[in-house]
């Protein structure tokens, strides 16, 4: 399929932008295959506006006369407003529009012709290699093991080729687990906390079902992660009643007769449609300027959505407190263990692990914990907060994970060396990108579709200096501790950064925070000043004293 | 003294607590901890004291603070918490003005600084750098005996074109005589904001001074002819108000006047707003839905916006349609103050640096009669007339420092301070009602201003972002006022609560860099002095200082090790960097782990304790 057949309209003039806060702009539009460009016509301080058809999550239009208008909504939550005269101008950019940003096949998607304008330093798709997190780990216990069982993903679909699994278990033993467990996830070594070499892990729910079949390896493996004497938790993200009711369709729960050892947390993290549903209340309530404060407030309470942020972030407490203070391993899973299971093993790693909360560390853990563990990217977030597609896979499950380590980031601002823009910026990408790393939904597609090939890899763009720069926390002092957010109402907010980031005048704030960086950085640079004119003087001191001494 | 009292975590659900001992002194109660950690309470600040039923571990007794502090002791013998409470609810009622504290408080001053303290703030020098008196506006000596107006302050400016008899007039028909007069001029636009009662029009009543009164206002500025009357307080209060023979201005009978109400409600729905706001932040284990719907049903920030919105609308008038304001409520001293001083906030800059809080604090609030002593409780009186109008004028100027972070000299700490004393009662400022009380309670030799001590604390005061040329002189702040932009004030409300706040502070963090960035400064110089000063001893050194200043890495190089000791130990922010209360029990999650773990209690490490980062 070519794309000139869809664009029957490439150019329109004298088409008037209107965004939120700006002057309105009149210039040239352009349809690309991938881009809606908008150009203003004044030489001097040429604007210009560059739209990922991708990241178009639903336009609408209306005519006053023969002037059409077109709304634009896109999946970061931007609205621009686009007047172009001629109805059958706008009708045909319009039809365009529309079909561009729906296109069915991944292969036709903008990161499969993107040519960087950049030169790689670094091969982000081999930047974070499950190898390279096992060689760390070797290095301070050998009880555990790289298994190649899934190389060709046979065993479970939406695992990676490697996993790291307790030593003692065999491969052999690890496909009977999988024939056990939903979807073949099997348990594996989500993180391994150094300081009392307790375990967690993950992997999907056990199909126990209504006879309540049990599977000696499976029990084998969680046990083998257990030091003598000792228990472990296992930590289902769904209530109880739910877990109960999963056993009727094949699934269920470890029971306790089976896992003596272990003890059962339900911690329900609500899933899917609910949590669209409440992304999308939440935006309307943001987006309405007009409402009264007791209106604002109500719709924000209605939407949900700082309740589910602090169950997650409870959750991840709770699976940190075990390990870190109860000194106990711990099993998450849900159902499919794809969502709520990685929200709560990445955010728990936040809390516990340093490393994570570098840049790379941080970027190893997406990688790690949501791109390799098959949290299906390409249908969580197919759309946006303003389509009506109203899928039941679509689900803003890690935007959600985002802003919880954006509300632990406020609570520790000096203890991330990432900034607010660098998570904003992952919430955009996983929606619409120039590069391959979000597309498709688990290792495997990624590998049918040869992404690694065929397309740039996010990390290569975000590891180049230039780019690291405006990632990097001014405040940042590496912190060697455990960090426990506070998770009490009065201590969570809105995330204005994403929410309100195109409602609201930003000009006096972005000031701010630059005089902050500045503060810092001519801190540093008057420390070096001072040390150096103190080594100066004591060698002057120096001299004169040789000086005097001849 | 009562010794084995037991301090309990406001929050906590796992009945957390330090065991210490109790002191109650005369003017305050203390509480010592095991590892001897202090907890002050001025008496003052106490609000009220409530016994709880027995329980097996002692006698309960809940101190709730006019700081919205709230501590929770245990009492093991029932006696005991008896007799303190007793001795609490005596010593936090006083019922003369003479008891208070700050006629006792003795700051170690002679008398010419206290003297000086409190000629620091000059009103008529206020006046002055507005540009009053001038062509249109001239100083009255009509209240000099405080005949007109009990509680005015002696000296008010009025249009020059209003005699005695306007006055006396206009303030006959004005409830408790508070006629019109300035609040604040605007230079550029001639404009001024002038302040006053709600006219006694009942239903049809009318006052020729009262009419010309106004007519002399809209005539004092030449730039425009009409002028805005705004009543702040909800129409159907103010009709109410008309059975009473009060009311406000027919529009009929006043020329050039543009009526207009602006629905803020009055003392007693904010009283009771204050209190269902404490009652749900206060809850334990609340929830996100809980803490949103309770913020929404106690309306506080409703009324907040409702202030805010209501001094934007002022701004505007003056700034941008060039029309004097006559602004009033019921008696013009509680609405009217919050209106007319935020306004003045939002249009002049001088009233956003530090010295120029204090002179609006004084100015609008202190000299205009806002009753501090009624509204504060400082005396045991009428709990009705009590009421947080104050608080929600700091609270208006907070939420201005969010959306304008680089506007203001002073930062959230400042207005925190002025909130703790306003209710402390430690100095002479906020006491009595009005200037005559004041005045005859002789606070200027018996007590000390407040105002001298926080100007010499200046630093911890300052906003390290502020920026002197942020809105020049008289351009006016417009704030945006849609409902999402009001934030719960969580270092008002939950000030004592440790574990709800941010566990490492940026705000402090920037405010010691920049506070060390200025002594490195000086160091520079000292040090460029001192290497000059060599230098003049040797020319030869000098070439060589220069191609030293080009590149200072190779000298770092040449330099002997030894030289490291030289440095002085940077004063670095070992307090800011302290990471507190990372210990999970703090945080509402323990909950969940005790139900799994009660076996064996959840140990608490002191690692984790408090946790220092050095740099």
């Amino acid at each position: 399929m070519e794309f000139a057949e869809l664009i029957k309209t490439p150019r329109a003039d004298n088409v008037v932008l209107h965004r939120p806060f700006h002057l309105a702009v009149e210039g040239t539009l352009c349809l690309t295959g991938h881009h809606l460009i908008f150009s203003s016509r004044r030489q001097d301080n040429a604007e210009e506006l560059w739209l990922l058809h991708s990241n178009i999550d639903s336009i609408d239009k209306r005519f006053v006369g023969s002037l059409g208008t077109i709304v634009i909504k896109c999946k970061d939550l931007r609205i621009i407003q686009l007047d172009i005269p001629g109805m059958e101008e706008c009708l045909n950019i319009a039809s365009s529009i529309e079909a561009l940003s729906t296109l069915d096949s991944v292969t036709l998607m903008y990161p499969f012709f993107y040519r960087p304008m950049f030169e790689v330093l670094e091969d982000g798709w081999s930047s974070f290699l499950l190898e390279q997190e096992f060689e760390l780990l070797s290095s301070v216990t050998n009880e555990w093991r790289l298994s190649c069982v899934n190389k060709e993903f046979s065993v479970c679909p939406s695992y990676p080729p490697v996993v790291i699994v307790p030593k003692s278990i065999d491969d052999d033993a690890l496909r009977k687990v999988a024939l056990f467990r939903h979807g073949g996830r099997f348990p594996v070594l989500s993180y391994y906390h150094k300081k009392n070499g307790m375990a967690m892990l993950r992997s999907s729910q056990p199909l126990t079902g209504t006879n309540g079949r049990r599977c000696k390896e499976d029990e084998k493996l969680v046990n083998a992660t257990l030091r003598s004497g000792r228990r472990g938790f296992v930590i289902d993200t769904r209530p109880l009643t739910v877990a109960q009711q999963a056993r009727a369709k094949g699934g269920g729960f470890e029971q306790e007769v089976h896992y003596p050892q272990w003890r059962r947390i339900h911690k329900y993290i609500e899933r899917f449609n609910i949590l669209q549903e409440s992304f999308i209340k939440l935006v309307e309530a943001c987006n309405d300027q007009s409402h009264n404060m007791d209106r604002w407030l109500s719709k924000l309470e209605a939407s949900n959505w700082l309740t589910h942020i602090k169950e997650l972030l409870t959750a991840a407490c709770l699976a940190a407190q075990c390990i870190d203070r109860e000194g106990a391993s711990v099993l998450v899973h849900g159902s499919e263990g794809t969502d709520s299971t990685l929200q709560v093993t990445s955010l728990a790693q936040i809390i516990l692990d340093p490393r994570c909360r570098t840049i790379r560390g941080f970027e190893a853990l997406i990688v790690r914990e949501w791109l390799q563990a098959g949290h299906p990217f390409q249908q969580r977030c197919a759309q946006s907060a303003y389509s009506n597609s109203k899928q039941k896979w679509e689900a803003p499950v890690f935007l959600l994970f985002l802003e919880c380590v954006w509300q632990i980031h406020r609570q520790f601002p000096c203890s991330f060396e990432f900034n607010e823009q660098f998570l904003i910026m992952l919430f955009e990408h996983a929606y619409a990108s120039q590069f391959g790393t979000f597309l498709g939904n688990n290792e495997n597609e990624r590998a049918k579709l040869k992404l690694p090939q065929k397309t740039m890899s996010l990390w290569s763009w975000v590891n180049r200096p230039e780019e690291l720069s405006r990632f990097q926390n001014p405040l940042y002092e590496a912190n060697s501790l455990v960090i426990w957010p506070s998770v009490a109402p009065q201590s969570l907010q809105l995330w204005e950064g994403v929410f309100l980031r195109w409602n609201r005048p930003s000009r006096f704030l972005e000031e701010a925070e630059e005089e902050r960086i500045h503060i810092i950085k001519y801190n540093k640079e008057l420390q070096a000043r001072v040390n150096a004119l103190r080594r100066r003087l004591a060698q002057l001191e120096a001299e004169d004293g040789e000086v005097q001494e001849e | 003294q009562v010794e084995q009292v037991k301090l309990l975590d406001r929050f906590s659900t796992s009945n957390k607590s330090l065991t210490g001992t109790l002191y109650l002194t005369a003017t305050h109660l203390l509480f010592i901890d095991s590892s001897q950690r202090e907890t002050w309470i001025l008496h003052h600040h106490i609000a009220a004291v409530e016994k709880l039923p027995l329980t097996t571990s002692g006698c309960p007794l809940v101190i709730q603070c006019k700081n919205f502090r709230i501590v929770h002791f245990v009492v093991p013998r029932e006696r005991d918490c008896h007799d303190i409470y007793n001795s609490l609810l005596q010593l936090s009622r006083t019922a003369k003005y003479e008891e208070l504290y700050a006629f006792s408080y003795n700051p170690k001053q002679n008398e010419s600084e206290q003297v000086k303290g409190w000629q620091l703030i000059d009103l008529a020098e206020e006046y002055r750098r507005m540009g009053v008196p001038n062509d249109y506006w001239q100083l009255s000596d009509a209240n000099r005996d405080y005949k007109i107006c009990e509680t005015y302050p002696r000296e008010l400016y009025v249009p020059r074109t209003a005699s005695k008899p306007i006055i006396v007039g206009s303030s006959k028909f004005r409830s408790k005589g508070r006629f019109p007069v300035l609040s604040y001029y605007h230079k550029n636009k001639e404009a001024a904001i002038c302040r006053c009662s709600q006219p006694l029009s009942g239903f049809s009543a009318r006052c020729l001074e009262d009419e010309h009164m106004l007519q002399a206002i809209s005539k004092a500025n030449p730039s425009n002819r009409y002028m805005y009357v705004m009543d702040t307080r909800p129409k159907l209060n103010a009709m109410a108000n008309r059975a009473a023979g009060k009311g406000y201005e027919n529009e009929d009978n006043y020329s050039n006047i543009r009526f207009q109400f602006v629905g803020i409600e009055n003392i007693h729905v904010m009283r009771s707003s204050l209190q269902k706001l404490l009652e749900v932040s206060g809850t334990r284990g609340l929830s996100v839905n809980d803490f949103l719907s309770g913020l929404e049903s106690s309306g506080w920030l409703r009324h907040i916006k409702a202030v805010l919105d209501a001094a934007v609308f002022l701004a505007k008038a003056i700034a941008v349609e060039s029309a004097s304001v006559l602004v009033h409520c019921s008696d013009g001293w509680d609405r009217t103050s919050q209106v007319c001083s935020l306004a003045a906030l939002l249009l002049d800059s001088y009233y956003r640096t530090i010295k120029g809080f204090m002179v609006l604090i004084e100015k609008d609030w202190i000299s205009f009669g806002h009753k501090f002593s009624d509204r504060c409780c400082q005396l045991d009186g009428d709990p009705k007339e009590i009421s947080p109008v104050f608080t929600q004028f700091l609270e208006s100027v907070w939420n201005l420092t969010e959306q304008f972070p680089q506007a203001f000299e002073y930062n959230e700490a400042f207005l925190l301070e002025i909130h703790e004393h306003v209710h402390s009662c430690q100095f002479g400022n906020f006491l009595g009602n009005c200037q005559k009380e004041r005045e005859e309670l002789k606070l200027k030799e018996k007590t000390y201003s407040l105002w001298p001590f926080l100007l010499a604390e200046q630093k911890k005061y300052q906003n390290p972002l502020y920026n002197p040329d942020f809105s020049p002189d008289l351009t006016l702040l417009e704030p945006n006022t849609v409902s999402f932009n009001f934030k719960f004030w969580r270092n008002m409300y939950h000030q004592f609560d440790r574990s709800m706040h941010p566990r490492q502070s940026v705000f402090n963090l920037i405010m010691s860099t920049s506070e060390q960035n200025k002594q490195l400064e000086e160091d520079i110089k000292e040090l460029e002095a001192k290497i000059k000063q060599r230098n003049g001893q040797s020319d030869v050194v000098l070439e060589k200082e220069q191609e030293q200043t080009a590149h200072p890495a190779p000298v770092a190089l040449k330099s002997p090790p030894c030289f490291q000791k030289e440095q002085p130990p940077m004063p670095m922010n070992d307090a800011v960097r302290t990471i507190e209360g990372s210990n999970t029990a703090d945080n509402r999650y323990s909950e969940l782990v005790s139900e799994f773990s009660k076996a064996e209690p959840a140990v608490v490490s002191l690692e984790y304790g408090v946790a220092r980062m050095t740099c």
